[in-house]
């Protein structure tokens, strides 16, 4: 595989597969889409086989001095390997989530995803931190036309939201990128991974990288985006969303903010935690009462979201590959429980809870998959959520334990908003006459939910296979954050012990005592 | 005196102004039957003139070398940059009008007249005096050529009262415009006893009166109104709605160009050694420009007047790279120029194509509704420019505001830069709803006519400059500003 530039392949095989899609019919632009999709992943395995674990940080880089002002610069680390896995895993599964939902303009559709696919490879891989931000805000006008073109009755409140919400946070950054880069006189992201920014400056640049970050993640209260978005999305668009755009705000903390920035992290990590444990308690409250499926799970996502906050803070390796973790698997259990949503929307046209009812009787496969994926979201021990926040949660523990005592509740509340969506959909009587008549799963959709389930009892069986790549990368992380660390407040410092038995006995033979007497 | 090397370096304004006269001639007698014609042979001539420029433009030039007249004209490297996208502008204006004037719309029976490309040819070349001015009395020259053609040009459909009454307007404002710069070029001359830019610059030396600061505010404010940068645009939304639409586009472009260059060449060249006093000027007009250019847009319906709300939203961007005060940020400024025009061309172009079916021409939003489904290449093509002017990356309307936000922030106006940036999102919600309107809105269905060879043709080759293709330019388009930037500064090292 030496010389072979596999992820600018990785981006040209979709583009080709978009602009294909562009000047086709409907049935052709479907196949074609599929195909690129299936042909990306297949390089994304290729590329994860050949990925050398223990090897250099930086694998499979590219360089070319294509612009003025920056460079086409590509590479990946343990991290992005994982995420750019995930981003190929789910596209082929919205393209089959898209094909018989979609009816109108089905080319374009085809062809937006598929650049949103480049779109995120492309920012996993990027090198240069301008590049970076051509990948990470051009997401912004196929996700754009998704919610606007083919989502719900609201949609263009929802697309406008998204898409002014979005921008703005990331022109900051974008200032901020301008005096890194002035100040550092290079874009290589791996070099300014190292660079030492003046303490005084990382406070603003890190306040100017969270505002583009907090809005991706989304952290509360910049998170009202994100419900209006998912619920008027198209199912695949819900997917995408929820799968991996949102892991850009994460994969950003993680690439950005934790390694350029180390004093100003620690010096905002009290920010962070606050906004992370009202988002956990507060948006888990909020999901108990959504009458409204996808609404219930777009408030979950900001939930699941903190943790990965809060693991990413933590500042030790625990947190941090707890905190990928949560971000992978969530990124599985959302866009699944989406296509859950997805195949009994396609049914019934209404994501009302209440409109459903008993699925287990005449849906059993897919009340099957459906508990699966409610379980991994709860955090059930052999799913994939497990693993995460268990890692994430006793990360935080050892810095702060307030802050593990107040997310872990968001366990218990995602137990029960999870349990009580899925007791009224799928448990109970068939109230619905047309709920009860719908059929099972077809063959098609079969194909979409069972790898992601096979994914999510890998990732919590043998989650190893998915630590063991970004082993080293944490661990370089953790050694550039380790002078920063903030002081924690749940070990206990060992005393000095007594120099004899507690129970030993004073003497009398004292000298001082004697003359007393 | 020897006046060869002067012939020599004016060579493209010669042939500009030899061809226009004959073809003035050629009007005269030949009516408006020959208009097709004389477009045929301007664009040519203007072509040929563009040629003409490409050896000094590649091998860049400065110096005292490039003074013509006795130092009457510059004709270095930056003049040589705007002057090569003044006559592509031009062109392209040349180009998209005879449909135009062929159509309903424009209420002629007998088609463009033949006065079109002639006054257009005398626009260039009095744009090109302007770039290349280097005395206060040439500067004059060129400016007033240019606006008495602009005038007429604006006027040009007799019977359309909107037409008349942009002409009037454009006519009333642009003399006072004229006069208060006039006002301010006599007190400059007043004070330090010269018109040359060279003898100004040496009189403002040192500290400088309060009698030579009125004059350099004037001579801003002169300028402000021709590049229609707020406090001084009010005119711009009216001439553009009511110009007739190659006109209009001609105007977005290359006077911009010419006024953007001229300003350029007077702050950094007469008032290069005042910094401080102009600066805060620029600061403000391109802060007031970026937002309420933003902010006016928002409510319009018609797309001409929400493109001039947009050309006033870009020339504060521009003065961003202004405001830097150093060759980065003229640099800057002319590569944003260039995607400036090419994106503004390409808009507009796109709104001449929105026919009827029998040839009338749309331009509000209730017509374009659900254009992505009639007619989707002209959909496409108007998304990727409205993506492109918000400044969305991929496109290359990124790319100029990259490259402006660097200058201003590598020269530490930190707050400055972010409080732009910030405002710049205000005008991402009008350009976007162009794209809702097109792809969200159910169909109007309006919009059925054919267009031109030669529309199809100028959208396809601006979509193509300003898609991510482009960005294969920017090395090439950097290298030449930079070399155009340095000319400039020639006089403060």
């Amino acid at each position: 595989m030496e010389g072979l530039p596999i992820l600018s392949l990785m981006m040209l095989v979709p583009l080709a597969g978009a602009l294909a899609c562009l000047f086709s019919g409907a049935n052709a632009a479907r196949w074609i889409a599929l195909g690129a999709t299936l042909v990306t992943f297949a390089l994304g395995v290729v590329l994860w086989s050949n990925y050398e674990i223990g090897g250099p940080q930086w694998q499979f880089t590219e360089r070319a001095e294509l612009f003025a002002g920056f460079s086409y610069a590509l590479g990946i680390d343990g991290i992005a390997l994982l995420l750019i896995m995930l981003s190929v895993f789910l596209m082929p599964v919205c393209i089959l989530a898209s094909w018989e939902a979609i009816e109108k303009r089905v080319g374009e559709y085809m062809a937006a995803f598929l650049f949103m696919e480049v779109l995120m490879i492309g920012t996993f891989a990027a090198q240069d931190l301008f590049l970076f931000y051509v990948f990470f805000e051009a997401g912004l006008i196929p996700m754009y036309l998704i919610i606007g073109v083919w989502g719900g009755d609201n949609r263009i409140y929802a697309s406008y939201k998204f898409f002014l919400y979005t921008l703005f946070g990331s022109v900051l950054m974008l200032i901020a990128m301008f005096w890194m880069v002035a100040q550092a006189d290079t874009s290589d992201i791996p070099t300014l991974m190292q660079y030492p920014f003046p303490a005084e400056a990382q406070t603003w640049l890190w306040l100017a990288f969270f505002a583009s970050f907090a809005v991706k993640v989304p952290m509360w209260p910049l998170h009202t985006w994100l419900p209006d978005a998912h619920v008027q999305a198209p199912t695949a668009g819900s997917v995408i969303l929820a799968g991996v755009l949102l892991k850009l705000g994460g994969y950003g903390f993680i690439r950005f903010s934790l390694p350029m920035f180390p004093e100003a992290s620690a010096q905002f990590a009290w920010l962070v935690f606050a906004l992370s444990m009202i988002a956990v308690v507060y948006t888990s409250l909020v999901a108990l009462v959504q009458a409204d499926m996808k609404k219930l799970i777009a408030y979950s996502s900001v939930a699941h979201m903190a943790i990965v906050t809060v693991g990413l803070f933590a500042f030790n390796v625990q947190g941090l590959e707890g905190a990928m973790i949560v971000m992978l698997s969530h990124g599985l259990v959302s866009g699944a429980l989406f296509l859950c949503v997805g195949v009994i929307y396609d049914r019934l046209h209404t994501r009302e809870i209440a409109r459903y009812g008993g699925l287990a009787i005449n849906m059993p496969y897919y009340a099957l998959f459906f508990l699966l994926f409610t379980m991994a979201s709860i955090g059930l021990p052999g799913t994939s959520g497990f693993v995460g926040e268990f890692l994430s949660l006793a990360g935080i523990y050892q810095t702060s334990s307030l802050v593990a005592l107040i997310c872990t509740t968001g366990i218990i509340l995602g137990a029960a908003y999870m349990l009580y969506l899925y007791r009224r959909v799928a448990f109970g009587g068939q109230v619905n006459e047309d709920a009860a008549a719908m059929r099972d799963i077809s063959a098609r959709e079969w194909i979409m939910m069972a790898p992601i389930a096979a994914a999510v009892l890998w990732m919590g069986v043998y989650p190893e296979s998915f630590l063991a790549p970004m082993r080293e990368d944490i661990a370089v992380l953790e050694a550039r954050l380790s002078a920063a660390a903030p002081a924690s407040d749940a070990q206990l410092a060992p005393g000095t012990p007594r120099a004899e038995a507690a129970n030993a006995l004073p003497h009398h033979d004292n000298a001082a005592g004697e003359g007393a007497h | 005196m020897d006046f060869v090397p002067s012939f020599a370096l004016t060579l493209p304004e010669l042939v500009l102004t030899g061809t226009g006269l004959v073809l003035l001639l050629l009007a005269a007698w030949g009516g408006d039957k020959a208009a097709r014609k004389i477009a045929i042979a301007a664009a040519t001539a203007l072509f040929v003139a563009g040629v003409l420029l490409v050896p000094g433009l590649h091998f860049g030039t400065d110096g005292p070398a490039t003074l013509a007249f006795g130092g009457l004209l510059k004709v270095d490297s930056f003049a040589l940059f705007a002057k090569a996208l003044i006559y592509l502008a031009a062109i392209a204006a040349l180009m998209v009008a005879p449909a135009f004037f062929a159509g309903p719309t424009a209420g002629t029976e007998r088609g463009m007249r033949a006065e079109y490309p002639v006054l257009v040819l005398f626009a260039a070349v009095g744009m090109s005096i302007m770039v290349s001015a280097n005395d206060f009395m040439s500067l004059y020259l060129g400016l007033e050529l240019n606006s008495l053609s602009a005038y007429v040009l604006a006027a040009i459909l007799r019977r359309d009262t909107r037409s008349g009454e942009a002409g009037l307007k454009y006519f009333v404002l642009g003399a006072l415009a004229s006069g208060i710069l006039l006002y301010g070029m006599s007190l400059l001359y007043g004070f330090t006893g010269g018109t040359a830019f060279d003898a100004v610059r040496a009189g403002l030396s040192g500290t400088m009166g309060t009698g030579a600061l009125l004059g350099v505010i004037f001579v801003l404010s002169g300028l402000a109104f021709k590049i229609s940068a707020v406090p001084f645009h009010m005119w711009t939304p009216d001439v553009y709605e009511g110009a007739p639409t190659p006109v209009t586009a001609f105007f977005a472009t290359a006077p911009k160009v010419a006024a953007v260059a001229l300003t350029a060449r007077v702050v950094f060249e007469v008032f290069g050694g005042q910094v401080q006093a102009w600066q805060q000027i620029v600061m403000f007009m391109a802060l007031a420009s970026i937002i309420f250019g933003a902010l006016g847009a928002i409510g319009q319906e018609n797309l001409k007047r929400l493109l001039a709300y947009s050309s006033i939203n870009n020339i504060g961007f521009i003065l961003l790279g202004l405001a830097v005060a150093n060759v980065d940020g003229a640099s800057a400024m002319l590569v944003y120029l260039f995607i400036y025009v090419a994106m503004s061309i390409g808009s507009f172009v796109a709104l001449l194509m929105l026919r009827g079916e029998d040839g009338e021409l749309f331009e509000t939003f209730a017509d374009i509704r659900g254009l992505s489904v009639t007619r989707p290449a002209i959909a496409w093509a108007l998304l990727i420019f409205m993506f492109s002017l918000a400044g969305i990356p991929p496109l290359l309307g990124f790319y100029s505001k990259f490259v402006v936000f660097q200058a201003t922030i590598e020269a530490g106006l930190v707050a400055f830069g972010a409080i732009a940036i910030a405002a710049s999102v205000i005008g991402a919600f009008y350009y976007i709803k162009f794209v809702k309107v097109m792809f969200f809105d159910e169909p109007a269905g309006v919009v059925t006519g054919k267009s031109e060879t030669g529309h199809w043709v100028l959208l396809g080759l601006t979509a193509l400059i300003i898609s991510p293709l482009g960005y294969l330019l920017t090395p090439s388009l950097t290298d030449l500003a930079d070399k155009a930037a340095r000319s400039l500064f020639i006089v403060l090292v």
